[in-house]
């Protein structure tokens, strides 16, 4: 399979809906593999076409998740944002979906290893922490100073992804897809994951090192799919608590109310089923980048004690 | 369209003297009073500037009247929901003026979630010559008291003072995007993503919804309203916009919960433009009826849209604003600059529109001559008294001397808030923290 190296994502993009047939009048260099002798142009043009459309679609799903997970700590996030992206996201899976690319991408992740050799060197986003079998973490950046680190954030992303093709592309909707086999597995677990969650209040500490102790022994895509639903569950959920019925039972069945068991249901996963744990900033610690700092890939343990200092830092501040 | 720039980088006390800008100091909403006369402005930091415009002297009669400032106040404080950790905003989202009724000026501010009515009132004489209290208010002895005398009203230094009349709070989950004072001058309403209600500007522990469009189950929410506005005449009538691109009119006498809407306005796509964008830029940010009711006016990321309210099938006439940003969609997308809400104003006489852009670049469409044209608000190329030159952005291929190719725009410079006199050609335009205004030109 040919690989397109290193196409630079920020040139790419200038042109979402003409790519199909602006690319290559764009002039972005592309090399190609080893793998194989002169290809013409017509019949490399139409291959790398339809995977370039795919590599597109998928940079901007990686992104629009991105754009969904990174909140704002301090003030709620723009409701009407929230909703754009996330009828973005719907359509993309929608579309692959109808495609089969995403039947694709799923049968590809699960046929186990895949050659290094396929696979290029991934970003931050994509390849954290390379395990044998370790799903790639979607990272939040949570900045303790002011949360304007979103776009930076993005733009460093974006700008150094670099993918061999769609088949192999490691990507957060592969891990996405990969949940959404096994997810008859997990119900028990979210289950036990809500009711630790749903409390009214701010961030409960005792919860939170519950929490984090859960889940760092949890598998790490199982981390990304529910960071997705919790992302789509604390984006829309943070407004739920507040709902001006009287007592705090009510408000608490209202948030058991919303709670759903169907993970292995891939639209629901991404809509998110855990409405309102009240999931406070801490909570996302578990999948958190160092917000600053030149990108790196650092080792697993480095990011997770990390993680811990910051949390136990935090725990001290808000005073537990 | 020639203009004339009216000297106006208002440097108010709360800038500071450097030349950066505080982000506190960003013009959130600009708003013209009914006559004209006053013009307020709300910032990110919960303050509001009021303007008033100088009577013309009749010595100059060339000199027309500007603005000065009249009053300076802060209208709402930082907030600290404790419910969900959450900060509440003091930013200003929109301001409107009541129709005067008496001396004192009325406005209504709103930040996400607490709408205020403020009293501006002038005050120019005091009393003198009270028997119990001396001139300092210190209270006198009454055995020095030798003989009684009536305190007489003393003219004194202008002072206008703004108090807090109606505090109108916890009626919104969501965020306020939009309030709009209704014809009867009693009632108003207040809208945030998901809710619309309807407020008695005497009451403010009660409010009843008029429209709610949150679903039973959050997940399946897909859709929520972008702004509303009252007809200007029928006290009966209002429309709100949402994030697809549809209008919906409704009727307050058909039901009390006006979740079924007496029009529906919405353009079918276009399926040769589809993208992913589509539904994004789609959004309308802003609507506004004609002075006369007879139309609407809508803004999306691309375009202006006017409607007649008695066809719901297309818009009358589209005009592209800036339609060279449309190949750029995934970098917009990328820096979330496509969610920027424009807002857009009608003239007086209803014959010319008026949005903003980017690069501090605004645009003006007049619907008769079918002409536009590209103005820009910035201190470096507008003198005081110059007449603005017309902008152009060319897309690519050969550029002109004084053409600004699309990859050089600023995108951060973006002016978002405009506002046109109610009868005279003079418009105010905020530039992130600078207030410009700008008046046709006096031959």
């Amino acid at each position: 399979m040919s690989a397109c190296t290193l196409v630079s994502v920020s040139t790419v993009l200038g042109c979402h809906s003409c790519f199909r047939v602006d690319m290559f009048s764009k002039g972005t260099k592309r090399k190609f593999s080893d793998d194989g002798g002169e290809m013409s142009d017509e019949s490399l043009g139409g291959a790398n076409v339809s995977s370039s459309y795919n590599l597109q679609r998928q940079s901007l799903l990686d992104m629009s998740l991105i754009k969904l997970q990174l909140c704002h700590m301090l003030v709620e996030p723009n409701l009407c944002r929230s909703v754009l992206i996330a009828n973005t996201v719907r359509q993309i899976q929608e579309e692959m979906t109808h495609d089969g690319s995403w039947q694709a991408v799923t049968e590809a992740f699960c046929n186990g290893s895949q050659s290094p050799s396929e696979r290029l060197v991934a970003t931050e986003v994509l390849c954290r922490s390379r395990e044998q079998d370790a799903e790639p973490k979607l990272f939040s950046v949570i900045s303790y100073e002011g949360c304007r680190e979103e776009e930076v954030v993005a733009d460093e992303t974006l700008c150094s992804v670099s993918v061999s093709d769609a088949a192999s592309n490691v990507c957060l909707s592969e891990s996405v897809g990969h949940c959404w086999e096994t997810g008859e597995l997990r119900v028990v677990e979210s289950d036990e994951e809500t009711s630790e969650g749903s409390r009214l209040g701010p961030g409960d500490d005792d919860d939170d090192d519950e929490d984090d102790e859960d889940e760092d022994e949890v598998d790490e895509e199982e981390e990304s799919s529910r960071e997705d639903s919790k992302s789509m569950g604390q984006v829309f959920g943070t407004f739920e608590i507040k709902n001006g019925s009287s007592g705090p039972d009510s408000a608490l069945e209202e948030l058991f109310s919303d709670v759903d068991a169907s993970y292995y249901d891939l639209d629901t996963m991404l809509t998110g089923i855990q409405s309102a744990p009240k999931m406070g900033p801490y909570d996302l610690l578990d999948s958190l980048a160092p917000s600053h700092g030149p990108p790196s890939l650092g080792s697993p343990s480095n990011c997770r004690s990390d993680l811990n200092e910051l949390d136990h830092i935090m725990e001290i501040i808000v005073g537990s | 369209m020639d203009e004339e720039l009216d000297s106006r980088k208002v440097n108010n006390s709360f800038l500071r003297d450097h030349n950066y800008a505080t982000e506190a100091d960003i013009i959130s909403t600009v708003e013209f009073n009914s006559t004209g006369e006053l013009l307020a402005t709300g910032d990110k930091g919960g303050r509001v500037v009021v303007f008033q415009r100088e009577q013309e002297s009749k010595n100059q009669p060339h000199r027309r009247g500007e603005y000065n400032v009249y009053s300076t106040f802060q209208s709402h404080e930082p907030e600290f929901d404790y419910l969900k950790s959450l900060e509440i905003e003091e930013k200003i989202n929109k301001i409107r003026w009541l129709p005067q009724q008496n001396a004192a000026y009325f406005l209504l501010s709103t930040n996400d979630k607490t709408v205020k009515l403020w009293k501006i009132s002038e005050r120019d004489k005091r009393p003198e010559g009270y028997n119990l209290k001396d001139e300092d208010g210190r209270v006198r002895d009454p055995s020095t008291i030798t003989a009684l005398r009536v305190p007489v009203l003393r003219p004194m230094d202008l002072m206008v003072e703004a108090t807090p009349r109606r505090v109108f709070s916890n009626a919104h989950t969501y965020h306020i995007n939009s309030i709009s004072v209704n014809s009867d001058y009693e009632t108003y309403m207040s809208t945030d993503d998901l809710r619309i209600n309807l407020w008695n500007l005497e009451i403010t522990n009660r409010s009843f919804n008029i429209v709610d469009i949150k679903p039973a189950n959050m997940e399946e929410l897909t859709e929520v309203i972008t702004a509303a506005e009252f007809h200007p005449n029928h006290c009966n009538t209002f429309v709100y916009s949402s994030s697809k691109g549809s209008l919906r009119l409704c009727d307050m006498r058909a039901a009390a919960l006006c979740d079924n809407h007496s029009k529906f306005f919405e353009e079918p796509e276009d399926p040769n433009n589809r993208s992913f964008f589509s539904e994004i830029i789609s959004s309308i940010s802003d609507v506004k009826f004609s002075h006369s009711g007879r139309y609407l006016m809508t803004r999306d990321y691309l375009t202006v849209k006017v409607w007649d309210l008695n066809m719901e099938s297309k818009p009358l006439e589209t005009y592209q604003v800036h339609d060279y940003l449309r190949s750029k969609m995934c970098s917009l997308y990328e820096n979330d600059c496509i969610f920027d809400k424009f807002e857009c104003v009608w003239n007086g006489t209803d014959s010319v529109l008026m949005t903003g852009s980017y690069n501090n670049f605004f645009r003006m469409f007049d619907r008769n001559t079918k002409r536009d044209v590209t103005l820009e608000a910035s201190r470096e190329n507008s003198k005081p008294r110059a007449i603005l030159k017309p902008r152009k952005v060319c897309m690519g291929g050969k550029r002109r001397k004084d053409e600004i190719s699309v990859d050089s725009l600023d995108f951060s410079k973006k002016i978002l808030h405009t506002a046109w006199h109610p009868s005279e050609n003079i418009i105010a335009v905020a530039a992130t923290n600078n207030l410009y205004i700008f008046q046709d030109k006096v031959n």
